[in-house]
């Protein structure tokens, strides 16, 4: 994200953290694409070393968990510090 | 199982009963104001929930009993696009806000140009698009009703007549969501009551397909590890997938989650705070996850449960059945009812919108030549043409019902609806993100994804020979290989749905970028362009109306047939109470118009509104084009300004010379009163003395003959006089007016002065001692030579009469360059003053009171000659005495011929 050229070099600490969790926030989705992409790279059917069903079951609503989990915490996050910081100017990067 | 079957329409008549009273409850709050329980995050979060419609809750498991953990790919594709809502429902939403999107053929038009044949093209896509999805509603509903009525029998009599109850079905979704939808026209394109209605069935649906689930894993399996044994156990027991199909599946489910017009109304058009998305980027992954958390193990137990060969979409309806458990069955039927009317309701009413916006609006428009102020009531025209749009789709969609034999599998059939609307995501996607993108690109990119669609995924969906003879398949249509519908370019052994949405996204990609990169875009699309791309930098509106010429009152009877009297009436109120104004017509200023614009944009779409405020406000109105014409005619009529300009300049100047030609004739009477003054003046002296003098010789008498002799003799001086004076004047006249006839001839300069010290030593009292320099004296040159000598002559004579030195002394001298002559006349007289020095070659000028024989002639005499000998002759000032120049060519130009 190019910033305008009236942004500061450096950011105070909290709104250094809160970047960092928006960037968090942008890439949970390509986390989740890659998770959820690695069953392809099991062996299938009647290969070698099949996988269980209950597994993948377990391991597919994991990950859901796992993201729905780490979104909602995101959001919490970054609805606390935007009230914190209502008075900061730059909401959007 | 009639009873039951009764039971169960009476069920979902009450059911769809207490909807419309909750829809109406929710409508009457808005109305009083008390919205803002209607939209919560909650609500918004479970409106979206109309994704998971009657192909989820009976599909979903009819789908895991085929195919095992494919289904889900369904349901990650929607989770990864919610929990990323950073990247495009963000900037959706807000777009959608900032321009008043009502549909995605709305935004795909608005951000080209506000392009009417992208709409039209958008609708129709979308409506053969989500044909097959709603064909997919009724055949579930339908389904679930036959689990009711029992399996049909060998002989056919028992079992319900499939076709007939699927007709019935339709009938009654189509009067459902015509009752519910299209009852007003709401403001803003936001159906309140329908939204919290949604919420509802959502939650039904929720609660009845894990009340299922719950009764199947605890019920019946006994807990979850004797569940997951179960599934291990069963034909499912193993990860099997098609790779390419669960890649392509999520991404397809992704695509198909932002383009399908129902969710684009309740994800954007419905949103009703940004916030909410953020919220919903969690809860919503939590909803769709609950939704397919049992459909695994409601998929085993019913393939271990019920006979094989019956239909495992119908297993959240016939497990429970089985068990004897007709309550929760009911229930779960109640569950399927809600997904499907919801996805009805919610899919019409966005199609009809399109459809009533951007085919029928137009075209009505279009026929009716007066505008929107002269044609009849255009709100009830929209409404009429939302309830015709409604049937018609719900009409397609039972026609494709019919004609697929209504015995496809759910999952299947949803699909190919999936990839047709998922052709709008390039144009979508690439509209938002990248300004370069152009009408052309999307136009090119849409047909030819939508065509490549219609072949290789709708028409083969009849079955092979139904629409598309099979020999299309074996080998390609007329024998071209390369096109057969499920191997383009003879790449052989993809999956069909793969294959489809494969090729038909990815040549809709190319074509569109590259047709983008290669036209170039109209001033408007490149300003909405800008617009959509960098909506978060201004989110401020496109277009800017010209003021003026509109009438407020057209507007108002304008806005009145479309937003309804009452809202236009208070609309117009507020305006004018914000501009200060009393009463009920504001000023037409931009900021109103824009502000109308958008208004009447919510109902009847951006593109149509902005043609009905244009026709109001007449040729005013601004769009780019409109500012480019006027830029053209500007410069035009700055070209033709600076023509005129010229002509003014020519004129001013002409006017200055007229001027100064009148000045100067002015001075011509003046000089002609002052010469015919000095004339006769100059007449009147000698005339004078004549008279005296011959008067005194006629009557004194005793005159001796010496007074007669001086008398006559000064009679006969000044009638002399009278006659040089007359003949200088004569002369002058002759030169001025440039009749003189000269005779050029070769001659020695020295033999004219010799002639005119001569004469003029003649004339003189011989005082005067004239010095000859004779050095180059004896040149040679071609001129007038009688008038050459006039002039010399006369400045001899002057300097006899005028000099008034001790010993007057006349020098002459001569010099020559190659073509020129200059002859000087040096006196050792008193020199004339500054003053006078600038009048001694006008007429009647007399320096000095001399001895009154000169009429002061001589020297503009002088003048004249020489301007026609092509020389000059000019008084040089000296310390003492005259210096009198005159030069000439050697050959003499000869002016006056």
């Amino acid at each position: 994200m190019a910033r305008g050229p009236s942004s500061p070099v450096f950011l105070e600490r909290r709104s250094y953290r809160r970047r960092r969790m928006q960037d968090a926030q942008r890439l949970l989705p390509v986390l989740g694409l890659m998770l959820w992409m690695v069953p392809t790279l099991w062996p299938s059917g009647d290969e070698a070393g099949h996988v269980a069903m209950s597994g993948v079951i377990y391991y597919i609503f994991g990950v859901w968990c796992v993201l729905i989990g780490l979104s909602a915490w995101l959001w919490r996050g970054l609805r606390r510090s935007a009230e914190d910081a209502a008075s900061d100017p730059k909401h959007d990067p | 199982m009639t009873a039951s079957l009764n039971l169960l329409i009476g069920v979902s008549l009450i059911y769809v009963a207490f909807l419309f009273a909750v829809a109406f409850a929710a409508e009457r709050a808005a109305v009083r104001g008390r919205s803002g329980w209607l939209r919560t995050p909650l609500v918004y979060t479970l409106s979206l929930s109309i994704y998971c419609t009657a192909w989820t809750f009976y599909g979903a498991v009819g789908y895991a009993a085929r195919s095992g953990m494919e289904y889900v790919t369904i349901y990650l594709g929607p989770s990864l696009v919610m929990i990323g809502w950073w990247w495009v429902l963000r900037k959706l939403v807000r777009i959608g806000r900032s321009q008043r999107v009502t549909s995605v053929a709305d935004l795909i038009s608005a951000r080209y140009g506000k392009s009417n044949t992208l709409a039209i093209v958008v609708t129709v896509m979308a409506v053969v698009g989500v044909t097959p999805y709603i064909a997919l509603q009724l055949q579930s509903v339908t389904l679930a009703l036959s689990a009711f009525a029992g399996p049909p029998a060998a002989d056919g009599s028992a079992g319900l007549n499939m076709l007939s109850s699927g007709f019935w079905v339709a009938a009654g979704l189509a009067v459902f969501t015509v009752l519910f939808g299209t009852r007003n026209l709401n403001a803003n394109e936001r159906h309140d009551g329908v939204v919290i209605a949604i919420a509802v069935e959502a939650v039904v649906k929720l609660v009845a397909l894990i009340a299922v689930g719950i009764f199947v894993v605890w019920g019946i399996a006994g807990g979850v590890r004797p569940m997951m044994e179960q599934i291990d156990a069963s034909a499912l027991g193993t990860w099997q997938v098609d790779r390419s199909r669960w890649a392509a599946l999520t991404v397809l489910s992704a695509a198909a989650f932002l383009c399908l017009p129902r969710m684009f109304q309740v994800l954007v058009v419905e949103n009703d705070d940004e916030r909410h998305v953020q919220i919903a980027s969690w809860a919503f992954p939590v909803y769709l996850m609950l939704m397919s958390l049992f459909v695994v193990p409601i998929a085993v137990v019913g393939l271990n449960l019920l006979p094989p060969g019956s239909n495992p979409d119908l297993f959240v309806v016939s497990v429970p059945l089985a068990e004897g458990r007709t309550g929760l069955a009911v229930l779960s039927f109640l569950g399927g009812f809600s997904s499907a009317t919801s996805m009805v309701i919610v899919a019409t009413l966005a199609l009809s919108t399109m459809v009533s916006n951007h085919v029928v609006m137009p075209i009505y428009l279009s026929l009716k030549p007066g505008g929107a102020s002269m044609s009849g009531d255009v709100r009830s025209v929209i409404l009429r043409a939302r309830r015709l749009s409604i049937l018609l789709i719900i009409a397609l969609g039972y026609l494709y019902y019919v004609l697929s034999g209504g015995s496809g599998a759910l999952a299947a059939i949803g699909l190919i609806s999936f990839a047709g609307v998922a052709q709008f995501l390039p144009a979508m996607l690439g509209g938002i993100f990248w300004r370069g993108a152009t009408r052309v690109g999307a136009l090119s990119g849409l047909c030819l994804g939508f065509a490549i669609w219609v072949y290789a995924s709708l028409l083969p969906s009849f079955g092979q020979g139904a629409v598309l003879p099979a020999s299309f398949f074996e080998v390609g249509p007329w024998g071209i290989g390369w096109l057969r519908p499920y191997a383009f370019f003879g790449i052989e052994g993809i999956d069909p749905t793969v294959h489809a949405v494969l090729w038909s996204l990815l040549l809709n990609t190319c074509v569109f970028v590259v047709g983008s990169l290669l036209s170039f875009p109209k001033p408007l699309e490149r300003l909405q362009g800008a617009q959509f791309v960098n909506v978060f930098d201004h989110s401020g509106q496109a277009r800017g109306w010209h003021a003026s010429v509109a009438a407020s009152e057209d507007l108002m009877i304008m806005a009145q047939r479309i937003l309804g009297a009452a809202e236009a009436q208070a609309l117009f109120r507020a305006a004018a109470r914000e501009q200060g104004m009393i009463g009920h017509l504001p000023e037409p200023n931009p900021a109103f118009l824009e502000r109308l614009e958008r208004e009447l944009s919510a109902s009847v779409g951006t593109a149509t509104a902005h043609a009905m405020v244009s026709q109001m406000v007449g040729a005013a109105s601004v769009s780019v084009e409109d500012l480019l014409a006027v830029a053209d005619e500007s410069a035009q009529m700055l070209e033709y300004s600076s023509q005129l300009e010229t002509k003014s300049a020519e004129l001013s100047r002409t006017a200055g010379q007229l001027r100064e030609a009148n000045d100067k004739l002015t001075q011509l009477s003046v000089q002609k009163d002052a010469f015919l003054g000095q004339i006769s003046h100059e007449l009147r002296t000698p005339m004078t003395s004549i008279r005296a003098f011959s008067e005194i010789m006629r009557d004194a008498e005793g005159l001796s003959a010496a007074e007669k002799t001086k008398y006559a003799s000064i009679i006969h001086v000044e009638a002399i006089r009278l006659t040089r004076l007359l003949d200088d004047l004569l002369d002058l006249s002759v030169l001025e007016n440039g009749q003189v006839s000269l005779n050029p001839a070769t001659g020695r300069l020295d033999a004219v002065l010799d002639h005119a010290v001569i004469t003029a030593g003649a004339s003189g009292d011989g005082r005067l001692r004239i010095v000859r320099h004779k050095t180059t004296a004896d040149t040679m040159l071609t001129t007038d030579m009688d008038r050459l000598g006039q002039v010399f002559i006369n400045l001899i004579t002057n300097a006899q009469k005028y000099c008034r030195a001790e010993a007057p002394q006349l020098e002459i001298s001569v010099r020559a360059t190659p073509d020129m002559l200059r002859v000087e006349f040096r006196d050792n007289g008193t020199p004339i003053p500054d003053a006078a020095r600038a009048l001694i070659f006008e007429k009647f000028a007399r320096v000095a009171e001399g001895d009154g024989s000169g009429a002061g002639l001589g020297l503009a005499i002088c003048r004249e000659i020489m301007a026609r000998l092509g020389g000059d002759i000019s008084h040089v000032p000296q310390a003492s005495g005259n210096l009198f120049v005159v030069q000439m060519p050697r050959a003499a130009a000869l002016a006056a011929q």
